[in-house]
């Protein structure tokens, strides 16, 4: 079972939609909030999603979709 | 002996043994190095230091290295220029330019990946590798062969030539990724995980944020001791901006300077700003942003540091401004014709934000202000280019030439020689 650790960014419309709860609903992974916050206008988690690669993979796209923003824990790799 | 503790959680202060590992466990904070001030005090000395190597090894104590041989490519001690002509155009009367352009690989990376190649060989890894657009890319691969390790760097595919061709001298096994940023981006941190290379600043970051601590450690030496009054730094992650006020603090800390962390200064591209726009909506959450700026070396959307940065912008009653692509250009040409100093656009950017600063009135004439210019010229001449004049073209005559030189700048006359 792989694990990754990722920051969701919450745009003001999804602070009230329950995203993580809907993605381990749809999607065979266990998700973990390990820290994050909300405020009215945006918000941010740190979650650790395990599961299976390819169904991490899906529900990392469907959060994307649905207009969260999602990056490594870690924040910008790519460096200058 | 090295004078650590171990790592310790940024968040919520979980203490680990010194390990590539970068994230807390329990909070996924970021994991940073802790000294022990008392012993490095009791240890340290100025003239030790000034008898040390011409390197930023001669602050090893304040590094996280012990007794394992370093990988050096002689990086560090770069000319602290005071900036008496650039100061006159800007009004300030005690200004200094930190000239970073000029370490081996060109930029001030080399500060950060010779600590983090120094420890990736010390844990025993055989394959250093980073993620980058230009001028990590460069010193890694530099390093790598250095060290003589196995060397894998990750770069966009639309890298222009001459970038690739920086960093491909140096024999790396170079991947050129197709997808948009954050895919690129997203990929290259589960590379990094999967692999277990030493990724300079994913695993070993809490390694290679410390050598941007000398870029304090030198203005102060070479300040005669002492601390400026402000700086200015330009930004991309946060993690230069906040090593370099944590190099200020040490040296307090560690008693080779009086107590004064300087205000802190930071400079971003508009284009790229997510921590300036925060500092000025005055709140400590950085909104991502998509970069669009020619300082594609602070081009990054998502800073890692970002809101440790508004941290010490607050500790420090510091300042944050960003400039325009044009002012990056204007910037640039300032500096290189008042002090003879060829920047990349990241100089622009520093100088660009220094002069707004100044022209605002937030920057007292007589304090004494370091700006840094963090990389060479020569690594984005394109962004400057069209900005500068076109050459005189002229046949091999003299009358074209008194007549050429007139038009560009009649203040040029001719000494009449007399005969006899």
């Amino acid at each position: 079972m792989a694990k990754r650790r990722i920051r969701l960014f919450f745009p003001a419309n999804l602070i009230t939609e329950p995203v993580v709860y809907t993605m381990g609903k749809r999607f065979e992974v266990v998700t973990n909030i390990r820290g994050g916050e909300i405020s009215a206008d945006s918000g941010w988690l740190y979650l650790e999603v395990s599961g299976d690669d390819a169904e991490i993979d899906r529900a990392i796209a469907w959060a994307i979709e649905t207009g969260v923003r999602v990056d490594p824990v870690e924040g910008d790799i790519i460096a200058g | 002996m090295a004078f650590t503790k171990g790592l310790v959680c940024r968040e919520c202060g979980e203490l680990y043994d010194l390990a590539p590992l970068h994230v807390c466990e329990l909070c996924f904070g970021p994991l940073e190095v802790a000294y022990d001030y008392a012993a490095i005090r009791a240890d340290i000395s100025r003239e030790e230091i000034e008898r040390g190597p011409q390197t930023i090894w001669r602050y090893r104590k304040l590094f996280p290295v012990d007794g394992q041989p370093l990988v050096d490519i002689q990086t560090g001690c770069t000319p602290l220029l005071r900036a008496d002509n650039l100061g006159r155009a800007l009004g300030l009367r005690n200004l200094y330019v930190k000239n970073d352009t000029v370490n081996p690989t060109f930029s001030f990376k080399d500060r950060p990946v010779t600590v983090a190649a120094t420890m990736a060989r010390g844990f025993g890894f055989d394959t250093i590798a980073c993620a980058s657009t230009g001028n990590l890319a460069a010193s890694v691969a530099a390093h790598g062969a250095r060290a003589q390790m196995r060397c894998v760097v990750f770069i966009p595919s639309d890298l222009e030539t001459s970038k690739i061709t920086n960093i491909a001298v140096y024999g790396p096994t170079l991947v050129a990724i197709r997808g948009n940023y954050d895919d690129v981006n997203r990929l290259c941190a589960e590379i990094a995980d999967r692999y277990g290379w030493a990724f300079v600043n994913i695993n070993l970051r809490p390694y290679y944020a410390e050598g941007s601590k000398s870029l304090a450690f030198e203005v102060a030496e070479q300040l005669g001791w002492r601390a400026p009054d402000t700086v200015i730094v330009p930004t991309a992650s946060g993690a230069l901006f906040t090593k370099i006020a944590r190099g200020f603090e040490e040296l307090a800390e560690v008693g080779l300077i009086s107590p004064a962390t300087p205000r802190m200064g930071l400079a971003q591209a508009a284009g790229c700003a997510p921590i300036v726009s925060a500092h000025e909506a005055n709140t400590m959450t950085i909104r991502p942003v998509k970069p669009s700026t020619i300082a594609k070396s602070l081009a990054i959307g998502n800073p890692a540091d970002g809101y440790y940065c508004l941290k010490v912008i607050k500790e420090t009653n510091g300042l944050a401004g960003s400039v325009t692509d044009e002012e990056i250009v204007a910037g640039m040409r300032l500096l290189a014709q008042t002090e003879g100093v060829f920047g990349e656009t990241a100089g622009g950017v520093s100088v660009g934000v220094l002069k707004k600063m100044a022209e605002a009135g937030l920057l007292d004439p007589d304090e004494t202000i370091v700006v840094y210019v963090t990389g060479n010229g020569l690594k984005t001449p394109e962004a400057v280019a069209s900005a500068l004049p076109e050459p005189i073209t002229i046949g091999a005559s003299m009358t074209e030439f008194d007549t050429a030189l007139a038009k560009r700048d009649p203040s040029f006359e001719p000494v009449m020689v007399e005969a006899g």
